[in-house]
């Protein structure tokens, strides 16, 4: 071939190889746009009034220049955690009956029908749990029904796809090795899985946890309709409780000037909420990682 | 007269319908070294697993015959599976530690049984690795990861590991397949020194480390023994011509 086809070659590698990498960027720059977006119609309200007004006050007033974002910061903290602590067992336990306990033809069978869970839109999950979750908390508990245990459940449900496939993919990926070394040093099936299986898949599974905080904390549709959205710190987990994202989605209708960026502070406070937890979490996976097989 | 301490008689395996093991017979003493040779695929490995029932993991598998172990039939109903592989401790080809640390890859399947006490299991640690040949190498870092260990050393890892359970039966599929000549010299002096207190059935590739190492040697072909004596026999006066072949290289 002359130098010249090969200069040809290497010039559309050049051309594709750009071009490939301008689409990259235009993914990221959306994100960046997004980020400066809400920083830049966020941020000035907040050093206006002082970052302790917003984290730390307890009323949210709009009408009276009252910011306080407190309530709402512990409502979504509340809400996350309790869609952890349902979510969490249940998924776990089910991938875990689905990868090692299972035959392969129920949990070929039951793997999609869980994954599908995840294609309900959220506003059905909310009517659901509008129309018989929360008369029954009603009926049973007390209170409104309307309240920080109603949106924990219907957010543990709605996260459960999350964590059931990828901890079902981490598992899946621990070499059969281990678990047959483990049987023949006379460990049962559960043995295996508690002390051999789960540790070696344990990065995989807070991945999962993670993603799934990240649904629950961000979800708004279902939580509008299931947490009675008062801007009170709950003092129960049967009292009614607003989440941050909530707050915007409620309020940014009819909101105007500084309400508005009010919103948008809530917004910067959601944003930074969701960046230290993913960071910790992640933080926490790596060093497992490292602890478990490096080499 | 020596005694036996596995008797197999009749013993078939299928892999759904695949006919792995055809009608073998014969006998392991105690306190010997059997070696198992033959090309690849030709059931030695399977052999092992029947001994240990690890093959019931494995679906589709079947067996016909009888295995007797210590006077039990170990297929009879009401067999402890679990007390049977404690008892028939299996060495891998390639080394698995598990991921954790060395003392507790030893500790293993002690703390299973539920045992505790952190003197005892040290000194558990101790012996077993010692009895492996490994203690020397590895006493001043026990408590990092099993997986950074050499090839060599992971596999005498995993013999210490079984040892830890105070098995009677050792057995050892191609347990040094994946090793350097001198991790596996290493590994064949270990087993010398175990023939004292085990009975040890060795599954090897290897004939020249049949001859190093066994008491006596079973040629298995295609599923079936082909014959089974005295080791030094079986390398200089075969009764059959296909051992004699395999071992002179000209199959296999």
């Amino acid at each position: 071939m002359s130098s010249n086809g090969t200069n040809k070659l290497e010039k559309s590698d050049r051309l594709i190889k750009l071009s490939l990498l301008m689409i990259a960027l235009s993914a990221v720059s959306v994100l960046a746009i997004i980020t400066i977006f809400i920083f830049e119609q966020g941020l000035p309200i907040m050093f206006r009034y002082g970052l302790k007004h917003f984290l730390l006050g307890q009323d949210w007033y709009p009408s009276e220049k009252s910011f306080g974002l407190l309530p709402m910061i512990i409502g979504s903290l509340m809400v996350t955690f309790g869609a952890l602590i349902i979510g969490v067992p249940l998924g776990l336990a089910s991938a875990i009956f689905l990868t090692e306990f299972s035959s392969r033809r129920l949990a070929g069978f039951l793997k999609p029908v869980i994954e599908l869970l995840a294609g309900i839109p959220s506003v059905v999950y909310g009517f659901i749990g509008l129309m018989f979750l929360v008369p029954f908390i009603r009926e049973r508990f007390g209170g409104p029904g309307l309240s920080v245990l109603a949106a924990s459940v219907i957010l543990g449900i709605m996260i459960l796809p999350t964590v059931i496939s990828i901890t079902i993919d981490s598992i899946r990926a621990v070499p059969d090795s281990y678990r047959e070394g483990s049987m023949a040093l006379g460990a049962t099936k559960w043995q295996t899985v508690r002390m051999v299986v789960l540790p070696a898949a344990r990065s995989g599974i807070i991945a999962g946890i993670i993603l799934g905080m990240g649904r629950a904390i961000g979800e708004t549709m279902a939580v509008i309709m299931v947490a009675g959205n008062a801007a009170d710190i709950p003092g129960s987990v049967l009292a009614p409780v607003r989440t941050l994202t909530s707050n915007i989605a409620l309020e940014m209708a009819y909101a105007s000037g500084e309400h508005r960026e009010a919103l948008f502070a809530t917004g910067v406070i959601l944003f930074i909420i969701i960046m230290i937890l993913n960071t910790v979490a992640n933080m926490s996976s790596a060093k497992q990682r490292k602890k478990g097989s490096g080499r | 007269m020596k005694e036996v301490a596995i008797q197999v008689e009749h013993l078939s395996h299928y892999y759904g319908q695949h006919r792995s093991l055809k009608d073998i017979n014969l006998q392991v003493y105690r306190n010997e070294i059997l070696g198992i040779i033959g090309p690849a695929k030709s059931g030695k490995s399977t052999f092992l697993s029947c001994l240990n029932r690890l093959n019931d993991l494995i679906p589709g598998s079947r067996v016909e015959g009888r295995i007797v172990i210590d006077g039990q039939d170990i297929y009879g109903p009401r067999v402890d599976v679990v007390a049977l592989r404690r008892k028939l401790g299996i060495v891998f080809a390639t080394p698995v530690p598990l991921p954790m640390s060395i003392y507790e890859n030893v500790v293993y399947g002690v703390r299973l049984l539920g045992k505790n006490n952190r003197r005892e299991l040290d000194q558990i640690v101790e012996e077993s690795l010692e009895k492996a040949g490994l203690w020397g190498e590895v006493k001043d870092r026990l408590h990092t990861s099993a997986l950074k260990l050499s090839g060599g050393q992971q596999q005498r890892l995993c013999i210490a590991r079984v040892l830890a359970l105070k098995p009677h039966y050792i057995l050892l599929d191609e347990p040094t397949s994946g090793l350097d000549p001198i991790s596996t010299m290493k590994i064949e002096d270990s087993l010398r020194a175990l023939k004292a207190n085990y009975t040890i059935i060795l599954v090897t590739n290897n004939t020249k480390q049949a001859a190093r190492v066994t008491d006596r040697t079973a040629f298995f072909l295609m599923g079936e023994l082909i014959e089974i004596n005295e080791t030094p026999i079986i390398f200089t006066r075969p009764r059959d011509k296909r051992t004699e072949d395999y071992l002179e290289g000209r199959f296999g």
